[in-house]
């Protein structure tokens, strides 16, 4: 089944000014569910963009985009937010975790909106760190933990609203080869269970990995090999 | 004109009202020419922000309108301590002619106020904004209302001077002449009564059932409107002789003094909440049919009718409990 | 319904949090903002106290007081005058009164020397108001001397002094036996100073008055009413001055709330990317800020009041009490009674509360409305 479609989709930035800028230019692509799924290539190459635009956090400026069969391409922003709650979880490449607050908290936070009671979400993330082991951790400022530590919060954060999809940009960059083993094993068990997951990355490591089911390249914009 | 801190408060509020209203003016205009919300062009997107901002605006602006008419009415009670011949609000009020129309002006701009507010909100309900273009539609078509409100009561408040004399409300509802304030007051009681009952109960009537079955939504605004007229009447005609304790003391503002213990606020505000969550249902009724809020406004129109309900139950209430304890016999 | 309760709960823990991590940015605008409050507060409470004080102290006062005129100047009412009232409807007392002025070259002080109507009083003794107590150093049975306008010198014994809660009518008062007045002032026979008279029905004192100035052409009734409308209108017109001085305050309060809004840290927009980047909405970051606006505004509201009740009935309005009151030399001195008024505190509301969320909603909505992908790209 295909979770994600992609039909000649373009995306510019600047669009009509003097520094207009393709990002991503005729990309035609279909990920499969329950799969592990890498984009590869060099920076500029467009992966983060595409990452974006599979991931509903913006709309392509052409072509058309579909999640579970629905066209997701001309949703209005407060649609694409509440799909992009229900359905997908992102670790950014630089965690993104809100200083100042707990692990416990950060976690929690993508669930606000939501309106489940606290103590429903708090359970919940628990649970969640607890799995990543991280229990011991729950109420220490993010700041203070480790960089290991503190992409396992990211990971359980994005996992609070229970999504279908997740979305890793660049995870292995700021990790060594254990902790980096260690990702991947996780996003393993992931996609055993039922998810599906996208990554970016140029780490060899991560596309020669037994845990990736399938590596897309890109260069300038478009899909080289898949 | 008399430079009190109430009035500026007031004449702020309404003139910040109409200029937050203007600004929003050609912004209504492009999204009714404009708004695609199929398409993902920049200037959607543009849209689609900036509505954000002229939603929130204008919800602050009109909730504060909201709030004007009960200060407004409240100031003018207050004020009747300045003027010759002024007892309670009547007094303030007659000082020149625009006192009432600005009066009529403030209660018509919180009516509109508030089922504009509704029809705002029903639409955040969908993600597909289904009713963008009528709610700004509605919007400059408040623009007059907002402007007539705020030139009414500047004309008003320029034209108080403490020297003019005022008649009391003694005069303006006294039973002989022709006008209609003393009509209402001249009306015989037991029919009066009846009307009076009578209405609210079809009102209470046709909003719990709405409210349980989801229908009739249209009768709602009727029955409330309807409601509103009876109510009012009936408090000119017999329900302020039992507070006042005086057969012939109709006025409907002097209940609302600190001598009567404010009763008057007891019966105006669920009266008021009362009538303008049921005109919402009514409004809302026109949007039934929209498939994004196929859910949503049957659900909210419940809400509101259970409000209107309960309101004008709460009305009747106090009113039949201040007739019951009040020691003036008017019926046998 | 509970849905939208347990949105704002998690929306105001985040929030609340949020100010805590910047304590030192939202303290200066929470301590200006309460300032603005408590300022404004103080005025509208002593204004409305002092108000009400003056409307409770001329309860008492007749309601028509009738006063002579000559060429347009306050005159003496002659003998016959009482009679030529005679008997009008509605009228229940009439009372000729003797009272004056005495400038004290001492203090430099005027007292006001009042025979009462009903007496009381032994010849050669007086009943001093509180303020002479205090300044002239007297107490019961003390000897005071005044010089007369005549030159003579008229000895008095204290009696008994007015008690100190009437302080506010009472203060500068000298009362004393009608014939020491008479001889003291070289008042002529039969004349008074003026008339008071009283009047059950408050519609009837406008027609009762037009009798009066038909039956005593040359006199005028002053109307308790009168007074009271002039008192509030005055204390109306002061407090409407005072707000029109201090909306250059309430303006550059405006500003610096705009300022503040708009003027968000890049740590600050940062957090903003990554909340809409994970799953808030334009709308859920616009509410989200609209608490912190609540939160510091009612910190503000319910702080700058309290305190300025603390102020006005505890310490005196230290800080006002010169332009609000007026000018003189013998202050009384009373406590106002504490009273907290609806129509003020709405209309302070409108006048804090209000500009700031104004000032505020634009640069809330600008900061809510950043691009969720930019957090990706950072």
């Amino acid at each position: 089944m295909l979770m994600i479609e992609l039909i000649d989709v373009r995306k510019a930035f600047n669009q009509g000014k003097h520094n207009e800028f393709w990002a991503l230019d005729g990309i035609n692509l279909g990920i499969e569910a329950h799969r592990v799924t890498a984009l590869c290539g060099p920076s500029g190459s467009g992966k983060t963009t595409l990452l974006t635009l599979i991931g509903c956090l913006a709309r392509p400026t052409s072509g058309r985009a579909r999640f579970k069969g629905e066209d997701i391409s001309g949703l209005p922003e407060r649609f694409l937010t509440q799909l992009r709650r229900r359905s997908f979880g992102f670790v950014f490449q630089q965690f993104n975790l809100i200083r100042g607050l707990s692990a416990e908290e950060n976690v929690m936070l993508p669930a606000a909106p939501s309106g489940l009671p606290q103590q429903v979400v708090r359970a919940r993330a628990a649970m969640l760190l607890d799995r990543l082991r991280l229990a011991h951790r729950r109420t220490a400022r993010v700041e203070w933990l480790s960089g290991g530590e503190q992409q396992r919060v990211a990971i359980a954060r994005a996992l609070i609203n229970d999504p279908e999809v997740l979305i890793a940009d660049e995870p292995t960059a700021n990790l060594d080869t254990t902790l980096a083993r260690e990702f991947l094993a996780i996003l393993e068990s992931f996609a055993g269970e039922g998810r599906t997951v996208i990554l970016s990355s140029h780490d060899p490591l991560v596309i020669q990995s037994a845990a990736v089911h399938r590596v897309i390249d890109m260069r300038d914009g478009r899909i080289v090999a898949a | 004109m008399i430079f009190q801190p109430t009035i500026i408060a007031l004449l702020l509020a309404a003139g910040l009202g109409l200029a937050m209203l203007l600004a929003a003016a050609p912004f209504a205009v492009t999204v009714i020419r404009h708004w695609n919300i199929r398409s993902g062009s920049e200037r959607q997107l543009q849209l689609e922000r900036r509505t954000y901002l002229f939603s929130t605006l204008l919800t602050f602006v009109l909730a504060i309108q909201g709030v004007a008419l009960l200060l407004f009415i409240f100031n003018a009670d207050r004020m009747a301590a300045l003027f010759v011949g002024a007892m309670c609000a009547v007094g303030t009020l007659n000082i020149n002619p625009y006192g009432f129309p600005a009066l009529f002006a403030q209660i018509a701009v919180f009516f509109l106020a508030t089922v504009w507010l509704v029809i705002n909100h029903v639409d955040t309900r969908a993600p597909d904004y289904p009713l963008v273009r009528i709610k700004y539609g509605l919007l400059l078509a408040l623009v007059p209302v907002l402007a007539a409100n705020f030139l009414l009561q500047l004309l008003y408040f320029l034209g108080l001077k403490a020297d003019v004399i005022t008649s009391c409300c003694g005069s303006l509802f006294s039973a002989g002449d022709q006008t209609l304030s003393a009509n209402l007051a001249a009306l015989p009681p037991e029919p009066a009564l009846v009307a009076f009952y009578a209405a609210l109960a079809a009102a209470v009537l046709m909003a719990g059932l709405h409210a349980l079955t989801r229908r009739g939504g249209y009768l709602v605004a009727l029955a409330a409107a309807a409601a509103f007229v009876a109510a009012i009447a009936g408090i000119i005609s017999f329900v302020s002789l039992y507070i006042y304790e005086h057969p012939h003391h109709h006025c409907p503002f002097c209940i609302l003094k600190p001598e009567y213990g404010y009763q008057g606020y007891w019966l105006y505000i669920p009266l008021f909440a009362a009538t303008a969550a049921g005109l919402a249902v009514g409004a809302l009724q026109c949007f039934r049919r929209v498939p994004s809020l196929a859910a949503v406004v049957p659900a909210t129109t419940a809400r509101l009718a259970a409000i209107a309900a309960t309101g004008y139950l709460m009305f009747t209430a106090v009113a039949t409990i201040m007739m019951l304890r009040s020691n003036l016999i008017l019926l046998g | 319904m509970n849905i939208w309760i347990e949105q704002q709960r998690a929306l105001i823990d985040f929030t609340l949090a949020a100010l805590a991590r910047r304590k030192a940015r939202n303290l200066g605008l929470l301590a200006v903002y309460t300032l603005l409050v408590f300022v404004l507060a103080s005025v509208a409470l002593f204004s409305h106290a002092l108000r009400h004080e003056a409307t409770r102290v001329l309860a008492d006062a007749p309601e028509i007081v009738l006063q002579r005129l000559v060429a347009g100047r306050h005159d003496l009412i002659p003998p016959g005058y009482l009679e030529k009232i005679g008997h009008i409807r509605g009228v229940q007392h009439v009372e000729g009164r003797l009272w004056g002025y005495y400038y004290d070259p001492v203090i430099k002080a005027n007292y006001t020397f009042m025979a009462p109507g009903a007496g009381g009083i032994e010849r050669g003794t007086i009943v001093i108001g509180a303020a002479l107590e205090r300044v002239r150093g007297l107490a019961l049975d003390t000897g005071i001397s005044f010089r007369a306008y005549s030159g003579k010198l008229y000895s008095f014994v204290v009696a008994d002094i007015l008690p100190h809660d009437s302080e506010l009518v009472s203060a500068d008062l000298v009362l004393m036996h009608e014939d020491d007045f008479r001889a003291f002032f070289a008042f002529p026979a039969g004349h008074y100073t003026d008339i008071a008279l009283a009047v059950a029905n408050p519609q009837e004192v406008r027609n009762i008055a037009a009798k009066l100035a038909d039956a005593l052409p040359d006199s005028r009734p002053i109307l308790r009413e009168e007074m009271l409308r002039t008192y509030a209108s005055i204390f109306a017109w002061r407090e409407g001055i005072v707000l029109a001085i201090l909306s250059g305050a309430i303006l550059a309060f405006g500003i610096l709330a705009w300022d503040k809004a708009a003027g968000l840290s890049a740590e600050e927009k940062r957090e903003i990317g990554i909340l809409k980047a994970i799953g808030w909405e334009t709308g859920d970051v616009i509410r989200m800020k609209l608490w912190e606006g609540v939160l510091i505004s009612l910190t503000a509201f319910l702080g700058g009041y309290l305190a300025a009740y603390l102020h006005v009935f505890y310490a005196d309005s230290m800080l006002f009490e010169p332009v609000l009151k007026g000018w003189a030399v013998l202050y009384p001195r009373f406590q106002l009674a504490p009273e907290i008024d609806g129509l003020a505190v709405a209309t302070l509301f409108f006048f804090t509360v209000v500009p700031y969320t104004a000032a505020v909603l634009v640069p809330i909505w600008r900061a809510a409305t950043t691009d969720p992908d930019a957090v990706m790209r950072s």
